[in-house]
């Protein structure tokens, strides 16, 4: 029988991004922050890719979860980050609890279409409400964790640290949850839903609880990027931001639990080297980076890793 | 012995093509019976409305008493019908195994890796277990079919042409296996046939289709005679003519 790696490699990965949070310079805790922010967004994703679905909306529950987090501290007074990664997972899953009941029922590109329909809905919905600063968005202030004040020019190095944290219990979670008999019944469902419902399941319920828990880990992926950027603005619901979601997700793979993670940390790094040596063509790279990998690595590149370690 | 499976007046069109004219049939706990019938008889369309994919137009399908009509198939597997596919209905990109696996888990079997390699050596499918469902030759995807099938251990299991695709020399063998995994369990079994030796072979009843409806029902030997079948199903008069 074949090892599972997955644990070991995220215990490492933990450990060595726990390194970075403290001696890494700003510049790179940052970039870390922001991929690991979009890295959980990714792997709710994935998660409905194993269930045959793709969503060109998660933008709606990472723009929620951003918002929510912020307004807590904006409009609440309660500049806690727990609070606030807690208020921006509950608020986008609240939302895909109510939205999924109909989501679920589609499939394919009614499915992609209809969740890009409900982003761009809050989108314009952002755009244009001037108490939530319109397209200029607002900043916001985590001053605390869990009740302990935070020092001055420490709080990014410390949200970054729990979302390492975050992001190592929930990819554990998820990793359980898709070798368990839930995890196989969505990938039988993305092969064969006809056969699922004449072996006695329900489809349409495990199509359900894996949209919900997509659309929390995209809002506490939200909350987290609110965190580490120190502002929101309408952007972040925005169909490109999506976009962006599903370019890491086929960018990484569905293999395993860390690709998102990875690929998300690959995306932000090419960004910020062809923003800045590249700034008007940036795009175009990007584009031509997905033609290679959708021809010569279509599980993407996590395959490249599973590959070597076959050999 | 007691009816399991009770159909009524059943009736069912698409459109001008009359698919089921009033079918009326009843079938005993245990037995096996063969559903015979040239293509477009209506012998797949009784199967379909059996297990909920298709609402008759009007007719009742009673099922240990319990009216059927109107739930959908996986209550009615909830209930106790299984079925297997003409066309195999596998999880293509998953093993042998994890398609049984699938199975067991949602059969909710309290040893799921137990009863999978049960079914596994049962149906003679434990050599293919980590292949790919994609890959496998028709004889074995049928297998699978009926094996998934069978793991929510049902009561009345529908067939649908479970040897058709395969190759001559295999047919047997795997109507052997199948009878072989529900003799002694109590099931009733209802398949659809063109083999007409598969038929002789292996049912005590036969029912024959022809333009949605039942033109004979009986034993073996008698409905395999009967003029009308041996006319509309076996298709004698139109090989002697030609």
């Amino acid at each position: 029988m074949s090892r599972d790696r997955t644990l070991p490699a995220l215990a490492i990965a933990c450990a060595l991004l726990l390194g970075a949070a403290a001696l890494a310079p700003q510049w790179l805790v940052f970039l870390l922050a922001l991929a690991l922010a979009k890295g959980l967004v990714v792997l709710g994703l994935v998660l409905l890719m194993r269930t045959g679905l793709v969503s060109f909306g998660q933008g709606l529950y990472f723009g929620l979860g951003a918002y929510a987090a912020a307004l807590l501290s904006h409009r609440a007074g309660l500049a806690d980050a727990a609070l606030m990664i807690v208020a921006g997972t509950v608020c986008a899953a609240a939302v895909a609890a109510i939205l999924g009941l109909l989501l679920a029922r589609y499939r394919e590109i009614f499915f992609a279409m209809l969740s890009l329909a409900f982003s761009m809905i809050l989108y314009g919905a952002l755009v244009r409400s001037s108490a939530l600063g319109s397209t200029d968005g607002f900043n916001l202030h985590a001053k605390a964790f869990a009740g302990m004040a935070l020092a001055a020019g420490l709080e990014r190095r410390v949200f970054f640290a729990v979302s390492v944290v975050a992001m190592f219990c929930v990819a554990l979670l998820l990793h359980r949850y898709l070798a368990s008999h839930w995890g196989r019944l969505s990938a039988a469902i993305r092969d064969n839903e006809l056969r699922v419902e004449y072996l006695g399941a329900s489809v349409y319920r495990v199509v359900y609880v894996n949209y919900v828990a997509a659309g929390a880990l995209a809002g506490m992926g939200g909350a987290f990027a609110a965190l580490a950027v120190g502002h929101v603005d309408p952007e972040t619901a925005y169909w490109t931001t999506s976009g962006e979601f599903v370019f890491i997700a086929i960018l990484g793979g569905t293999g395993n639990v860390l690709a998102p993670f990875l690929s998300a940390a690959i995306f932000e790094g090419l960004r910020t080297v062809a923003n800045q040596y590249a700034p008007n063509v940036w795009q175009m790279s990007l584009g031509l980076a997905m033609l290679a990998i959708i021809m010569f690595l279509p599980g993407g590149l996590w395959t490249l890793l599973r590959r070597r370690s076959a050999a | 012995m007691s009816a399991v499976l009770v159909c009524d007046g059943l009736h069912k069109s698409f459109g001008a093509v009359s698919a089921a004219a009033d079918v009326s049939l009843s079938f005993e706990r245990e037995s096996v019976v063969s559903l015979i019938g040239a293509n477009g008889a209506g012998k797949t369309t009784f199967l379909n409305m059996v297990t909920g994919y298709l609402k008759p137009d009007r007719g009742s399908i009673r099922f240990e008493g319990r009216e059927l009509t109107g739930h959908t198939p996986r209550e009615i597997t909830g209930f106790g019908i299984c079925r297997s596919f003409q066309i195999p209905q596998l999880f293509h990109s998953l093993s042998v195994r994890a398609n049984l696996l699938v199975a067991e888990g949602i059969a909710a079997a309290e040893r799921a890796e137990e009863a999978t390699d049960e079914v596994l050596e049962r149906f003679g499918l434990t050599r293919y277990g980590g292949q790919p469902a994609a890959l496998l030759p028709e004889g074995v995807r049928k297998l699978l079919d009926v094996a998934l099938a069978l793991v929510a251990r049902p009561k009345v299991l529908l067939l649908d042409e479970p040897t058709s695709g395969v190759a001559a020399d295999e047919k047997y063998g795997i109507m052997d296996l199948v009878m072989g995994a529900v003799r002694g369990q109590g099931v009733t079994v209802l398949f659809v046939e063109h083999d007409m030796d598969i038929v002789q072979r292996y049912c005590g009843r036969v029912v024959a289709f022809y333009d949605g409806r039942v033109i004979a029902d009986g034993t073996p030997q008698r409905v395999l005679g009967d003029a009308e079948v041996r006319r509309y199903v076996i298709g004698e008069e139109a090989h002697a003519a030609a």
